[in-house]
């Protein structure tokens, strides 16, 4: 209060100029420092656009739409090397997303395990935990990518001689084939029944909670959710009568032709990332719980909780603040790490970035789309982070 | 490692490295005294490094005999070792002065990419190596078959259009190190390995545990000419490295040899003689020394010499001379006239 009342007086004693006023300098060096910015880059735009045209290099986008003409081994949706360059892209990207997605969840549930074992009052599995998470922090991912897939090449057989692990799934070096159903019309009212279960689990859950916070009475809300989730699709699946005919794999040829395959490069890709972020998270999650104090854990037993409702209840809530912002950038690494994948082989976004840019020279271009697509995920990724950080908040009063 | 070098070339391009990049070739490889030729990262008989860390092959003998022309010394030539994927880039941002680097030769190269071809070194098809166990005796067998293949050559799209063209599938496994390829295919992860089938021999050769235990397939799904490259808008060094080649095949063709050179300067063939520079002009119209086709022959050999001691007859390759024999042998091989 009183500064203000002392600045006013101040200002209107003393008039500065106005290219000593505040509002104008702040702005004046923020536009002139998006002006620098703006023409070096703009330079190097135009210097590279120059140099490239003396030297006959062809320039612009045009090329996303003309055939690709190669072919790359995992395709979500349908493509061959009749598609455009463009739709190659597309593929990648799609193989990126998806191995960073399931890379995420996995790491997720495995690290917050690694942690919480960690602090495990049993001294072996704490000094094994120790030692995996110190073990993968310090050794270089590309280095763990390489001998995983090496392990899943060498340690496997050739196809023909390919190991059946359990009825109609093979291991071998190309990967694991196991049979997957054939779709159906009736299927489609499993799936829904399937829906229905899970949606009726949820709010099944909120109506226990909110029950057991206004009379303290508890239900069994695990026995509910299962049996709503398996049972009601199996009642649903032997209503409609529909049959179960599998997909199954059979060796044709080289190959397994049928059912759906998992291949090393996949496999190496997933299980290097997901072991070596968890790692990480673990450490987050250790020092999420620690930071939680004793007395915390104290009065929980005081009170009569149990351990794992000590943890579950008491601790993780808590120590959840601390964690999210750090999980956020381990999902960042995971997801940019797997460009990796151009090491051993596995069709993810760089390694079609790369093919193409060698077969059109276009390198500039396909720089520029590599970093705009990177940026986008890791932006968004960075928005859901924070949203779900906003929501986890304490919401102070 | 190579997205940092890939970045560090865009970059390079971006930032205009302007003297580098459009100033003749041949002033800045005379001011440095050597010419820096971009070869592959380990393809025996065309470029590969023996502990020493001494380059041989068809390649870097190319590169050596264009050093000997410009610079008088076959020793003056510093090779860079470039994958598939890094040659472009390193040639576009002039990294290195020529690529000597089993490169086809194909109209988007020359036109997109703003490159000129020199003359062919080494025409080759693309084709496909299998182990021999598997029984498989022709290319039109392998629909189904996981195929190892290097990213961005011309391979990889050869491959996906011959499977188109026969109807076939099948999934293809792209590393980039050629060492990688070559460990994949051995460890069986690919049923078939392609490549140029030059390149397919080498392997067999240098890197199977056992070279018996592998067939090279009787197709040839495409015409692989393989030839020096440098950047385009630079005819005075375009000049040089075509004619040096042609000044190889010539003097095979003239029975010129790194041996009999010195006799040959009396040669009474007027060829010869202006090839020589026992006739002077032919050195001062590529603005070089008089002796440098005399350089590079004696210090390298004529093209035939060339290609015996790396993939022919005097080489663990064993390969024929088939249609890289001189046109006179009913082969491709074929220098325009030096006069």
């Amino acid at each position: 209060m009183t500064g203000d009342t002392r600045r006013s007086i101040h200002a209107a004693a003393i008039q500065p100029s106005w290219w000593r006023e505040e509002r104008f300098r702040s702005w004046a060096f923020q536009v002139g420092a998006i002006a620098a910015t703006a023409i070096v880059i703009g330079s190097f735009w135009h210097n590279a656009l120059v140099n490239m045209e003396r030297q006959g290099i062809a320039t612009g986008f045009g090329f996303l739409s003309r055939e690709a003409g190669f072919e790359i081994s995992l395709a979500l949706i349908p493509y061959s090397p009749a598609d455009t360059y463009g739709r190659a892209l597309l593929i990648g990207l799609l193989n990126t997303l998806l191995v960073s997605a399931i890379g995420c969840v996995l790491t997720t549930i495995f690290g917050v395990l690694l942690g919480i074992a960690r602090l495990s009052s049993n001294w072996l599995l704490r000094k094994v935990t120790l030692w995996y998470v110190e073990i993968f922090r310090n050794t270089p991912l590309l280095l763990q990518l390489v001998v995983w897939w090496d392990l899943l090449r060498y340690g496997a057989p050739g196809p023909r001689q390919a190991l059946q692990v359990l009825p109609n799934v093979f291991a071998s070096n190309r990967g694991v084939t196991f049979p997957v159903p054939n779709w159906h019309e009736a299927d489609l009212w499993v799936a829904s029944a399937l829906i229905v279960g899970i949606l009726a689990t949820i709010w099944a859950a909120r109506w226990a909670k909110h029950r057991q916070e206004r009379t303290g009475r508890q239900f069994h809300t695990i026995w509910v959710g299962l049996g709503l989730i398996f049972l009601l699709p199996l009642v649903v699946f032997l209503a409609t009568g529909a049959s179960l005919d599998l997909d199954k794999p059979a060796l044709a040829g080289f190959n397994f032709k049928g059912g759906a395959t998992i291949s090393p490069e996949f496999a190496a890709l997933l299980f290097g990332l997901v072991a070596n972020t968890s790692a990480f998270v673990a450490e987050i999650v250790r020092s999420g719980i620690q930071a939680v104090s004793w007395g915390q854990t104290e009065a929980a037993s005081a009170l009569g909780l149990r351990r794992g409702q000590t943890l579950r209840l008491v601790v993780l809530p808590q120590a959840i603040r601390v964690i999210i912002p750090p999980m956020t950038s381990e999902y960042l690494s995971l997801t940019k790490n797997s460009s990796l994948a151009v090491g051993i082989g596995f069709a993810d976004f760089v390694s079609v970035a790369n093919t193409e840019m060698n077969q059109t020279g276009q390198a500039i271009e396909v720089i520029a789309i590599l970093m705009a697509v990177y940026l986008t995920i890791s932006l968004l990724i960075s928005a859901a982070m924070n949203v779900y950080n906003r929501y986890m908040a304490l919401v102070e009063r | 490692m190579r997205s940092i070098n890939l970045l560090g070339v865009t970059l390079a391009i971006a930032l205009g490295a302007t003297p580098v990049l459009a100033g003749p070739t041949l002033d800045k490889v005379k001011a440095a005294g050597v010419i820096t030729c971009g070869v592959s990262t380990g393809l025996a008989g065309f470029s590969m490094a023996d502990q020493q860390g001494n380059y041989t092959g068809l390649d870097v003998d190319t590169c050596r005999a264009i050093a000997a022309a410009v610079l008088g010394d076959a020793k003056k030539a510093k090779f860079v070792p470039t994958s598939a994927q890094q040659r472009f880039t390193a040639l576009q941002s002039g990294e290195i002065d020529i690529l000597t680097r089993n490169t086809t030769e194909t109209l988007a190269r020359e036109a997109d990419l703003g490159f000129n071809f020199a003359p062919v070194t080494y025409y080759d098809g693309q084709g496909f190596m299998v182990a021999k166990k598997l029984g498989v005796k022709s290319a039109k067998e392998l629909g189904g078959a996981t195929v190892c293949v290097q990213p961005g050559t011309t391979t990889e799209l050869n491959l996906a259009d011959y499977f188109r063209t026969n109807k076939m599938e099948f999934k293809p496994l792209v590393i980039e190190k050629l060492d990688e390829v070559e460990n994949a295919f051995f460890s069986g992860r690919c049923d078939a390995y392609t490549t140029d089938r030059s390149g397919l021999a080498a392997t067999r050769v240098s890197k199977a545990p056992n070279p018996d235990d592998y067939v090279i397939l009787p197709e040839v799904i495409s015409k692989e000419p393989l030839a020096p490259v440098v950047r385009t808008g630079d005819d005075e060094w375009l000049h040089i490295a075509k004619w040096v080649v042609y000044a190889l095949i010539d003097a095979e063709e003239k029975g010129v040899t790194s041996k009999n050179v010195d006799q040959m300067l009396t040669s009474d063939d007027p060829e010869v003689k202006r090839m020589l520079g026992a006739t002077p002009g032919m050195g001062k119209s590529l603005h070089l020394d008089e002796k440098w086709a005399y350089n590079a022959i004696k210090q390298v050999g004529n093209y035939g010499e060339i290609f015996d001691r790396n993939v022919g007859k005097g080489s663990p390759l064993k390969l024929d001379r088939g249609i890289n024999a001189l046109w006179s042998n009913e082969g491709l091989m074929y220098a325009m006239p030096i006069r």
